[in-house]
């Protein structure tokens, strides 16, 4: 077989020229990064809106008329499903994976443009089917993000018929247009890098995006899976999930099925969605440290296995979302022992960026103060993740506000702080201007301090037994007065929150026009997205050139090079560098 | 250490320290062109799909409180008014998908080679034995909807029985139906000489697809026609 050397690829690029191929139909992975990115943004604003909505009801209940028990419910479950799905992995993987991959992977563009295209318009109608169930009799479906059976479709749960199965569809088309994507990002990175570039020199981003995507390849399966079954049994009257069930005192036409196989499905791709969050985040803000502090990643190794470890291990934990579901102890005792054991590659990465941090020339801007607020926010619910993974202590703790505020901690704040990072680091190679320092500061101050006054009394809820998803507590006995009072608190730091992101809105559109020009690296990286010729990069990305990578990613502060910083594309050797496996030209097969 | 590295190239290493080479090395992990590599991620999660609808028949098929169906009573046929012999149809069904393997296969031989008139007809007759399959799939379904099974209930037991059969059968039946508009889009630009310059590396592609699906197939017939 006669191969052509593939990172040279000067093969039928796509030559756009009208404005509607250039920036709609664009298979510029650029243009398609941003459309995807824009998109999952404003999805999550919608997201947004409704944890405030939430939050004024839990905080002042019966105060505001526009949220009844249906309303908070369907708020509930919206805001879940789009975080976790339209909008974080949309935007780590559509976003930043579409963006950064061929930059920091030095190739012209994905290695199928067109499908690349195709994934980020079939991503779009799966955000507009979602949205439509706002707007259909019923509005959408108030069963919970998790979707459990038999409730989602038991008359009596807010938008059984016509809510859910629009939600199954969104998401069912969602994972078309994640497959379309996701196949284009793993086999670029594969296949397409450039000359000189290892897998061991690659940035911990694109390590990080790499591995979230093959986790997400091989987990949105079983939830496509559980949703065609889902949608058999809310319109063909099959019993996959439902059991022979009473609603509202009459027997419905459902028989024999198993609302735990939903739940073991749903977990199946859950807890791997956890990590197709996490580990792109742990990936980006590796570089942000790493820049920031003017010095080589600590453990660059050790970082890349901790990445494959925890993706592997990640398959084998689901089960502890379901302890109180009822399940053999053995089993209970198998996922407890795996679920902890995932803290030992966790932990790894915390003190490698800790390590990081030790010593270096830190520069507190605010791509930086996102990144550290990020190893807190994260140290702190991973830590609450050890209790929960204990079968004994999980379950108490089950179900209360406690879980609320590990996973918010975990998967919520800690990712969006590293998007807010990323936002800020990638914003003058995505513009080509700088943002303002002072609003960035502001906004990180306002969002990391305000996310901890939302988020640690929760714990304390949590203990005092505070169930969650619950529309009002009501008055119990086990409550004491004193709780509504903090959640009044909460509310408070939440509206505060939610308005302070305005901060970042204004500062993007400002900084589009008036924020100083950057240059080609404002930051001094060693990374290849910063070495383009033109900043933003035009279409090609590289100019007739293209780059040869002869070190790693994390030549900073190299004793002997009249720099802090040596970019990846620059040749010779230069005083001490960790690189030591691949000190000189790597030979590829090519040359050989 | 590159010397040592080139050196190991010129005569590639196999097995572990082969794989070890493969991915040590820069512009692309494995010597093979982008669409053959896509193809086997996505077959790989293609897999994850399959599996999980085959453990979760296992799951319904076990938590259902009724009896399931015997699927030798369920899948007979009379040929010629003889009596109903048990599993025939699937079992010519199975024949055909695998012979169709075959010229697949052959295509593949033959592309290599160039070869574009052969290419193209085998790849026209793989077509056409999956579609008799779908042919015959569609018959198979009329006959047990005629005989009263639906996706909510049957006549002889469980009524997932009758969801899981069409649910599995069909989406199986998809991929199937897919392969065959795929195989005659390949087949008509091979004979139009379309990957003259290109290779015709897209034949293998295509029939990675075509032997996943067959493949797929066996553990259907296995799981779900002889338990």
């Amino acid at each position: 077989m006669a191969y052509v050397p593939l990172a040279d690829q000067d093969h039928e690029l796509h030559d756009p020229h009208t404005f509607i191929t250039k920036y709609v139909w664009s298979q510029d992975h650029k243009v398609i990064a941003i459309q995807y990115g824009g998109t999952a943004i404003f999805v999550g604003l919608v997201a947004l809106f409704l944890s405030a909505m939430m939050r004024l009801q839990l905080g002042f209940p019966d105060t505001f008329t526009l949220i009844d028990p249906s309303s908070y419910y369907q708020a509930v479950t919206m805001h879940g499903m789009i975080m976790v799905v339209y909008l974080l992995t949309a935007l780590f993987l559509g976003g930043f994976g579409n963006y950064l991959i061929p930059l920091m992977c030095g190739t012209r563009d994905m290695v199928f443009p067109f499908l690349n295209m195709l994934s980020f318009w079939v991503y779009l109608l799966s955000v507009i089917i979602l949205l439509s169930s706002f707007f259909v009799t019923g509005g959408p479906t108030g069963a919970g993000w998790t979707l459990y059976p038999p409730q989602t479709i038991t008359p009596g749960t807010p938008g059984h018929d016509t809510g859910i199965l629009l939600m199954l569809i969104s998401l069912g088309v969602f994972i078309i247009a994640f497959t379309m994507g996701g196949l284009n990002y793993v086999t670029t990175v594969l296949q397409a890098r450039a000359r000189g570039l290892t897998m061991m020199r690659l940035p911990l981003s694109v390590w990080g995006i790499l591995v979230a995507t093959i986790l997400g390849l091989f987990a949105f399966p079983a939830l496509l899976v559980s949703a065609i079954m889902m949608t058999f049994d809310l319109t063909l009257g099959t019993s996959f999930f439902m059991p022979a069930i009473m609603a509202a005192g009459e027997q419905l036409d459902y028989n024999g099925g198993s609302p735990i196989l939903f739940q073991h499905l749903f977990w199946f791709f859950g807890h791997p969605e956890v990590y197709i969050v996490a580990l792109p985040a742990f990936g980006l803000v590796s570089d942000v440290l790493s820049t920031h502090a003017r010095k080589n990643i600590f453990g660059y190794r050790m970082m890349v296995w901790a990445i494959i470890a925890i993706g592997g291990l990640s398959f084998i934990v689901w089960a502890h979302h379901m302890y109180v579901s009822g399940m053999n102890p053995y089993f209970g005792f198998f996922f407890a022992t795996t679920t902890l054991i995932i803290a030992v590659p966790t932990a790894m990465k915390v003190y490698n960026w800790v390590l990081t941090l030790w010593e270096g020339d830190i520069r507190l801007n605010t791509p930086m103060l996102f990144a550290i607020g990020f190893v807190f926010t994260f140290i702190h619910g991973g830590l609450t993740g050890l209790f929960l993974g204990n079968v004994v202590i999980d379950l108490p703790l089950s179900d209360t506000y406690f879980v609320v505020a590990h996973f918010h901690m975990v998967m919520g704040v800690s990712p969006v702080l590293v998007l807010f990072a990323s936002l800020y680091h990638w914003y003058p190679k995505i513009t080509g201007r700088m943002m303002n320092e002072t609003l960035g500061k502001l906004h990180f101050w306002c969002t990391f301090l305000g996310t901890y006054a939302i988020y640690l009394p929760m714990h304390y809820l949590g203990f005092l037994g505070v169930p969650r998803r619950y529309y009002a507590m009501g008055s119990t006995d086990f409550i004491p007065e004193s709780a509504q009072a903090l959640n009044a608190n909460i509310t408070i730091a939440a509206i505060f929150v939610a308005v302070a992101q305005v901060l970042f809105f204004i500062n993007v559109f400002w900084s589009l026009r008036n924020g100083k020009p950057s240059g080609n690296n404002p930051w001094g990286a060693t990374t290849l997205e910063w070495q383009t010729p033109e900043t933003p990069p035009k279409h090609g990305n590289w100019g007739p050139e293209m780059p040869v990578v002869h070190r790693w990613a994390y030549d900073y502060s190299v004793p002997g090079y009249h720099q802090d910083f040596i970019p990846q594309n620059v040749p010779g050797d230069f005083g001490v560098s960790e690189d030591h496996d691949h000190d000189t030209e790597m030979k590829s097969p090519q040359d050989a | 250490m590159s010397e040592t590295v080139a050196s190991n190239l010129a005569a590639p290493r196999t097995g572990l320290p082969g794989l070890v080479d493969d991915w040590s090395v820069d512009k692309q992990t494995y010597h093979v062109p982008w669409g053959k590599a896509m193809m086997w991620i996505f077959l790989v999660s293609d897999t994850f799909i399959f599996s999980c609808f085959l453990v979760g028949y296992m799951t319904v098929r076990m938590t259902t409180a009724e009896p399931w169906p015997l699927p030798t009573d369920v899948f007979a046929l009379s040929l010629f008014g003889s009596d109903p012999i048990p599993l025939i149809l699937i079992a010519i069904m199975t024949f055909i998908l695998i012979t169709s393997s075959g010229t697949m296969a052959l295509a593949v031989n033959y592309g290599y080679r160039r070869d574009k008139r052969m290419t193209a007809i085998l790849m026209i007759a793989t077509a056409v034995l999956g579609a008799s399959f779908v042919g015959m799939q569609a018959f198979e379904w009329t006959k047990l909807i005629s005989e009263g099974v639906r996706p909510w209930e049957n006549p002889w037991g469980a009524p997932q029985f009758g969801s899981v059969f069409f649910m599995v059968t069909g989406f199986h039946g998809l991929h199937v139906t897919g392969g065959v508009i795929y195989l005659s889009i390949v087949a008509w630009k091979v004979s139009k000489g379309h990957y003259d310059k290109k290779g015709y590396e897209i034949v293998e592609i295509t029939g990675l697809y075509w032997h996943f699906v067959d493949l797929v197939w066996v553990f259907i017939f296995a799981f779900f026609y002889l338990w």
